[in-house]
């Protein structure tokens, strides 16, 4: 491994996407970590477990994953970027917690290196499917952010960008890769340190005794302050108005819970990274694939295909997969004959495209069970199905 | 006024002396009369004062529970966790600003049960921070479930009949982890309690301190065990003084004696300290020292 | 004060006196101050607060020495004490 100087890797590397993410993460400025081992996200933590006694970061590895994620809550209202990296298994310990990050609007990053499930399933082999869990698992009603690689260097990218997002809007965001990126070898471009785009986090700035952990700004998010500070705050997981108090009853829930979710679904057309390529901008498409993560670039082959046959076939891949980019999918729609989404579960995307689609076009899936990728035939049976 | 004159205040306004350590405009706490939570949180901030370290150094990280309640009212960086996980959060506040003294002020069943095994490993860490568990042998919010350190034959709503399981013996179990500040005092000795909170947030490295505390509506009321007072003369007639105790001989049976005392002090590098050490050797002048959190600009 | 024998400077030497102060509309009745005084300052007021309880009155102000126990044990924050400053000057 070359150290380079100082944390940013600069220049251009052959890694696998486990690497990279932690990479992206240095680059970001995430200074703690606290995580558990479990295939196949454990590279991440190596790497980070090398590297960070190497520029200033803290490295634990905690006792479980429960353990992990709250260590990560801890850590950021302490002042730290901090993050953890799991799989399936780990994931679902981690939603207690996840909810009270949620709840306390605590800004860090998850990865979940997806895996065949459910339960131990494929602990070596590729899966998409906790993607609806990186929504709802958590229990109550809340928004979060996820996204989705489909490459090293995206694996590298995309964890800025995770940490990024985090910081603005106050909220854990799930960084859903799979084992297939996060295993697969390639080409990382890192810049250098001055030309990366890293946001702060969003500091208090107003008079010490005017402070109200949850007093919003106009975008809906509050900013914040770290322990030590003499701010003497109160943070609790229990529904709470804007002192950060408990208060339980209805009303407070109802101004408590609103703000979580709006802060999210009022900001979404700024959250969303969606990658169109050239064919779908150019106009109506015979069929139109959506597709995220390693499915995207499989589906590649497939459209390639189509194409030789004649068709006209575009692929929209998503880079944030929540909050699902409902009116663009909704608008692109109305463009083309058929949507066909391949993805690595069963059916989980797919219902959330069915029900921005409605009946402007038509729809079709294209599933794996997991432990491999799609087939390519598979996907262009399902275009050549969809375009008649 | 003459010396001696009675002040009543009839309002619900004062100057107790410890008012500014506390969130007024929480106050009256939502504990039972005669609980010994607020002895408990009366106890702590005067083992803060008497420590004299600097207010802002200390953060408060509390669970679940009736115990858990305790962050809410104590006006420091304070934070009111989830169930059991209070002691890795503490872990992370820790390591995320290392000038930090956090204090985890949580009950049996939160640190020992569901959260017993950050504990143990927290304590094999040797994680600088204080802990402050409160037993009162059940689940008191919830009603009164047994817990895992009920006392065999004790009534509780799930174990109607009694309870028939083995409870575990903290300071034990914490000894034999690794902590290097181990002491018990029950509600009633507030004295020596303040001194134990002190020191053990002077100690560096693990200190828990388990409090043994009446909880009259529950625990007591379903064992007939009488008021809180009651529970306290009880503390005050079979409490056996002896520090530095064998840990193993601490354990508590059914309304029989208990034995109190700082049973543990010693010194061991903490988690820090060991992790800053062995890297600093092993990477010697590559090592790069965590520098602290971000700062607001 | 009995003792066994008198200190030789029991003349010379006083024990400070206090002022216990009650935030009647606070205290919850559980009666942990009226019965660790070591002096027997307090009794039970026949009095009850706005929540049904019965506070401590101060029955022998005379006797406080300024322990400060009523203030460590009381779950409330509702009773304190206070040092008789003119008192303590006056002995010097």
């Amino acid at each position: 491994m070359n150290p380079g100087k100082g944390p940013v890797l600069t220049g251009a590397h052959y890694l696998d996407g486990d690497h990279a993410c932690a990479e992206g993460a240095i680059a970001a400025g995430c200074r703690f970590f606290a995580g558990y081992p479990i295939t196949p996200s454990t590279e991440v933590a190596e790497r980070i477990a090398e590297r960070f006694p190497l520029i200033g970061g803290t490295f634990v590895q905690m006792e479980d994953e429960l353990g992990s994620i709250a260590a990560v809550l801890g850590a950021a209202w302490a002042g730290a970027k901090s993050m953890t990296v799991t799989s399936g298994p780990g994931f679902s310990l981690m939603q207690e917690n996840i909810g009270l990050g949620l709840m306390t609007e605590t800004p860090c990053v998850v990865v979940n290196v997806q895996r065949g499930g459910p339960s131990t399933g494929l602990p070596t082999l590729t899966g998409q499917q906790d993607m609806m869990q990186a929504r709802w698992g958590s229990h109550g009603d809340y928004e979060i952010i996820a996204l989705s690689p489909a490459s090293p260097q995206e694996a590298f990218d995309l964890t800025i960008t995770c940490f990024n997002l985090s910081e603005k809007y106050r909220v854990p965001v799930m960084f859903m890769m799979d084992e297939c990126v996060g295993h697969m070898t390639e080409k990382v471009v890192v810049p250098p340190a001055d030309r990366l785009d890293v946001w702060p986090r969003r500091w208090y700035k107003g008079p010490r005794d005017k402070y109200l952990p949850y007093a919003p700004d106009p975008d809906g998010v509050p900013p914040m302050v770290r322990a030590g500070d003499d701010y003497r705050f109160h943070i609790t997981g229990l529904t709470h108005d804007q002192r950060g108090y408990p208060i339980i009853n209805a009303e407070c829930q109802n101004l408590c819970v609103s703000r979580l979710v709006s802060k999210i679904r009022n900001n979404a057309d700024a959250i969303m990274l969606i990658d169109e390529d050239d064919t779908v901008k150019s106009g109506r498409t015979d069929v139109t694939v959506v597709a995220y993560g390693i499915s995207a670039r499989v589906a590649t082959k497939a459209i390639a295909d189509a194409r030789a046959r004649g068709l006209k076939v575009g692929m929209v891949r998503l880079i944030t997969v929540w909050p699902f980019p409902e009116r663009r999918i909704r608008e692109l729609a109305k463009a083309t004959r058929c949507m066909v989404m391949p993805e690595i579960n069963c059916g989980q995307m797919y219902r959330e495209m069915q029900r921005a689609v409605g009946d402007r076009c038509k729809t079709a899936l294209v599933p794996h069970c997991g432990g491999w990728v799609h087939d390519p035939d598979d996907i262009l049976a399902a275009i050549m199905e969809g375009a008649k | 006024m003459s010396p001696g004159e009675l002040i009543i205040e009839r309002g619900t306004a004062g100057n107790h002396p410890m008012e500014d350590f506390l969130r007024m405009d929480r106050m009256p706490h939502i504990w039972c009369p005669t609980c010994g939570l607020g002895t408990v949180l009366t106890a702590f901030i005067a083992g803060v004062k008497e420590s004299a370290m600097a207010r802002e150094d200390i953060a408060v990280v509390s669970g679940i529970g009736c115990t858990g309640r305790a962050a809410g009212y104590l006006k420091f960086d304070s934070f009111h966790t989830t169930h059991g996980r209070a002691l890795p959060y503490a872990t992370g506040l820790k390591l995320g600003n290392p000038k930090l003294k956090v204090a985890v002020i949580s009950g049996d069943g939160d640190i020992v049960a569901i959260g017993g095994n950050h504990l143990i490993h927290a304590a094999r860490r040797n994680m600088d921070m204080t802990i402050i568990c409160v037993n009162n042998f059940n689940y008191a919010m919830t009603g009164g479930q047994f817990a895992p350190t009920t006392p065999e034959g004790a009534i509780m709503t799930t174990a109607p009949y009694g309870s028939f399981e083995h409870p575990l013996n903290i300071p034990f179990l914490v000894d034999s982890c690794g902590a290097t500040y181990v002491a018990r005092w029950t509600a009633l000795h507030v004295r020596q309690l303040t001194i134990a909170i002190k020191e053990a947030l002077l100690h560096k490295g693990f200190s828990f301190i388990e409090v043994i505390s009446p909880c009259p509506t529950v625990y007591g009321r379903r064992n007939r065990l009488g008021t809180g007072l009651d529970l306290m003369k009880f503390y005050k007639d079979h409490s056996i003084t002896r520090n530095f105790c064998n840990t193993r001989e601490v354990d508590i049976k059914f309304q029989q004696d208990i034995i109190v005392g700082k049973f543990v002090e010693r010194p061991r590098p903490t988690y820090l300290d060991a992790m800053n050490e062995h890297l600093a050797k092993a990477l010697k002048d590559k090592f790069v020292p965590y520098a602290g959190p971000m700062k607001p600009e | 004060m009995k003792y066994w024998r008198k200190p030789l400077d029991a003349e010379q030497k006083k024990a400070p006196h206090g002022n216990v102060h009650v935030i009647f509309e606070r205290c919850k009745g559980c009666g942990f101050c009226v019965a660790y005084c070591p002096r027997q300052v307090l009794e039970v007021s026949s009095e009850f607060n706005r929540k049904g309880y019965h506070p401590p009155v101060v029955a022998h102000p005379e006797r406080c020495v300024n322990c400060r126990l009523c203030e460590a044990l009381c779950p409330e924050f509702a009773i304190w004490n206070t040092l008789d400053e003119e008192e303590a000057k006056a002995v010097r």
